[in-house]
């Protein structure tokens, strides 16, 4: 396919001069029509240089494309004709203070003012730092009924606020309201020295440490064109998978816990751990930070710690089998998990749904398969895509990919291969350059682009958790749901508060 | 007479122990250790200790709810024949009024917890009004079969003596019935699995739990308390009828009471670990399994004995 973008490929160093800079009109039809054939939005976001706002998207269909304009300060949203780039669109408009005409729905995303001074899109003060400050969507009636449900919840997880409104047991619309932890984190990147970049990038979510520090590991070697060594790519993919394990196992038993099944529920508790325990062996945190280092990784892998490994795992993998077949073999379960929060592939498609939840809506989609990065262009990753979208499917998916996850890992650890570890060090970024990374981490998709200015000082520092995309994926699989089943659902998705915060 | 008023305290102070068995059985099935067989004494003293909250948005009906419910489930401790001894108070119709003394106690805790007027603990207090609903058919149907074969209503002519062994060579099969249904109303009148599930901290699918959010301190407590009550009360119907054996007042009277006991307590346990919950709308046709089988079973005593 041919278009007006250019196409890229993952963690490739695009000069800036070289990236399409085309007339608004032209950059909306192309990425409509891009992203209408198929294409999903990778990245659409708003930077400022030389005082004026410019857009820049990355788009992908097989492959990546990329394209930037003028931003006026209002425009035709593209959201009215093509939903994937609604969530986008609300961030640009809260952060730029662009206005997006006509966009279906309008509302903030985290509840922050626009970093141009000009006034707020959403007509707030920010005078209070209430996120939920906002009239939410309602139903009338004489049976409806709203429930409200956080910032503060009773388990020991982070706040959000989410708002029922409901027909008895019945769900009509779950609106869901973020945005309490948001830290700015996009903003922190550019005033540190480059050395804490990768102290930053493993704190964006502590689930997500590996996940997040190779896609900005990535981009700062693609950057200052560096490759790390083979040894280093595999232990990064041994890490991006152990990460996998350990949260899709903990995913398992939490959400055997709340269909108040509880023996899985205890044995995937202890096994998380032990999985956490792995990860601590291979660089000495649970959650693995301090492993990825732009370069390579700071720890290798020794042959002592390498037969430790190998061995545990021997141990963990009958372990873990057996407790799946426990949790998938019960009936009970199954009869809650089936047909619960179907998100059909038509509205996932729509919504743009990456990782696990996406693939058991039936989108394929995984970046291990299609962009691989470090040592995954060597692995086969099979097709994980489920047909229904239900909470089984979504358990399911995680099914597969941790009796994967084991065997990749398995057929890594095998094979000792030497790295030179590198340590914190202070690197130069080059001028006017544009880099994108993506990497599957264990919720999908993340994706990290760096825009550096013609002195080699970060201009615009972009994340994308996958939680961006999945949240609405959540509101949506509770329609027309009972209201009971919500932490079921919220379970199956998992999703993340401060990696969609920032 | 004086031993039924020391049988009854004795239930009563005994309740919390039994109660305990079954987090010990669900805590085996996890692979744990589990808390003590003493945690709900603990639990109890703790929150005797300590002072009530109330919102400023509830009223009297608030502080009522707990003290009834309490009041309730104690009193309906003096219909129960112990360990087939004669009850405390014991007259013909006694059922009825113990059915109503703990619907008097379920309303008086839904209305305390609509008088919060937080949106969870109505959704509780809808969902813990319809499912005992369809638990006072079962009973009534369960009534009726009783009344089919010893022509009385009251708890003290089924249960105490040798009576029960009576009721078992009058209609032992359809009986089998009976103790599966009343089995399934325990759980239900109780918040165990699969109806409900009293270990989560998920306000959106509880059901009993949800109601006393908010109640603390000494009003917690005798809510506490009354459950274990209540839970002793079906668990000692359903472990007469299973080990309906007479010794009169001796040791070994006793010793097969509670062995009973722990019977209907581990079995509870074993359930709870065993089957995960049922979804919110598929409760309604596990409940009612428990009406089919007391309907059948008094089917088969109209037509064959």
């Amino acid at each position: 396919m041919t278009n007006a973008f250019l196409e890229i490929s993952n963690g490739e160093k695009i000069a800036r001069e070289k990236i399409p800079h085309l007339s608004f009109d032209e950059f909306s039809k192309t990425a409509l029509l891009v992203v209408e054939d198929g294409g999903k939005v990778v990245q659409f976001f708003a930077y400022e240089d030389d005082n004026d706002i410019k857009f820049m998207a990355v788009l992908r269909t097989d492959k990546l494309f990329v394209a930037g304009c003028d931003a006026p300060d209002s425009y035709p949203a593209l959201s009215k004709a093509c939903e994937p780039f609604h969530m986008f669109e609300r961030e640009i408009a809260e952060q730029f203070g662009m206005r997006p005409e006509g966009h279906p729905w309008l509302k903030m995303v985290r509840y922050h003012a626009n970093c141009r001074d000009v006034p707020d899109v959403f007509g707030n003060d920010y005078k209070e730092d209430i996120p939920g400050n906002y009239n939410y969507y309602q139903v009338d009636g004489d049976e409806i009924h709203e429930v409200a449900v956080g910032p503060v919840h009773a388990g020991v997880i982070e706040p959000g606020h989410f708002r029922f409104n409901c027909i008895g047991e019945r769900v009509l619309h779950l609106e869901i309201q973020l945005g309490y932890q948001h830290r700015a984190i996009e903003n922190l990147f550019l005033n540190v020295q480059a050395k804490r970049l990768p102290i930053l990038a493993e704190n964006i979510a502590g689930d997500t440490t590996i996940g997040h520090s190779l896609c900005m590991a990535q981009a700062v070697e693609a950057l200052t064109s560096v490759t790390p060594d083979k040894g280093a790519q595999m232990i990064r993919s041994i890490a991006l998978e152990l990460e996998r394990l350990a949260n899709h196992i903990g995913d398992l038993g939490a959400l055997s816990g709340d269909v108040a099944f509880l023996p899985p529920a205890n044995y995937f508790g202890r096994i998380r751990g032990d999985f956490l325990n792995l990860a601590l062996l291979l660089c000495g945190n649970r959650f693995g930070k301090g492993l990825v280092r732009p370069g390579g990784v700071r720890f290798s892998l020794a042959d002592d710690i390498r037969e430790t490994l190998a061995e545990r795992l021997k141990e963990l993998k009958p372990q873990v089998e057996h407790v799946l077949d426990l949790l998938f073999s019960a009936s009970t379960v199954r009869a809650r998990f089936e047909d619960c929060g179907i998100v059909s592939t038509y509205d996932a498609e729509k919504l743009g749904l990456v990782g696990p939840a996406g693939r058991a809506s039936g989108i394929p989609y995984d970046v291990r398969r299609s962009f691989p990065t470090e040592h995954y262009s060597q692995i086969d990753i099979p097709e994980n895509k489920k047909p229904t979208g239900d909470v089984y499917d979504r358990a399911r998916v995680r099914y597969d990919e941790i009796l994967q996850s084991i065997h990749i890992i398995q057929s890594l650890i095998y094979s000792p291969v030497e790295t030179q570890c590198v340590d914190d060090s202070n690197f130069n970024l080059p001028p006017s350059s544009f880099v994108v990374t993506v990497n599957e981490a264990w919720r999908g998709e993340v994706s990290h682009a760096i825009l550096t200015d013609n002195r080699g000082k970060i201009l615009r520092y972009k994340v994308k958790d996958p939680s961006f995309h999945n949240w609405n994926g959540l509101a949506m699989s509770l329609r027309d749901t009972g209201i009971s089943d919500f932490p079921l659902n919220n379970k199956s998705f998992n999703l993340s508060y401060c990696g969609f915060d920032l | 007479m004086i031993e039924s008023i020391i049988l009854w305290l004795l239930a009563i102070l005994t309740a919390p122990f039994f109660s305990a068995i079954m987090f010990k059985v669900k805590a085996f099935f996890g692979g744990r250790i589990g808390s003590p067989l003493l945690i709900n004494y603990y639990t109890l003293i703790k929150l005797f200790k300590k002072g009530s909250v109330y919102s400023t948005s509830t009223t009297v009906v608030f502080k009522l709810g707990p003290i009834i419910s309490f009041a309730s489930a104690i009193t309906v401790l003096m219909f129960l024949p112990i360990a087939g001894h004669n009850p405390i108070f014991s007259f013909n119709g006694d059922v009825i009024l113990i059915l109503y003394l703990m619907g008097l106690g379920r309303f008086f805790t839904i209305a305390a917890a609509m008088d919060t007027a937080s949106p969870f603990e109505g959704m509780g207090a809808a969902r813990e009004a319809y499912f005992p609903i369809i638990c006072e058919a079962a009973m009534f149907m369960i009534l009726i079969f009783f009344y089919r074969l010893t022509g009385q209503l009251q708890l003290s002519a089924y249960f105490t003596g040798d009576n029960t062994i009576v009721l078992w060579n009058l209609a032992g099969a359809p009986l089998l019935f009976i103790v599966i249904s009343l089995f399934i109303i325990l759980l239900t009148e109780n918040s165990r699995v699969p109806v409900d599930d009293p270990a989560t901290h998920l306000e959106l699918t509880m059901i009993h739990e949800v109601m006393v959010l908010d109640h603390s301190g000494p009003d917690f407590g005798l809510i506490e308390l009354g459950s274990f009550c209540k839970l002793f009360f079906y668990s000692t119907i359903v472990s007469r009828l299973i080990l309906p054996f007479d010794f009169g007042f001796s040791a070994i009277g006793y010793f097969v009471f509670i062995i009973g006991l722990i019977i209907v307590y581990v079995t509870v346990g074993v359930t709870e670990s065993v089957i995960a919950r049922y979804r919110m709308d598929k409760v309604p046709q596990f409940v009612l399994t428990s009406f089919a089988l007391a309907f059948f079973a008094t089917i088969i005593t109209l037509e064959f004995i």
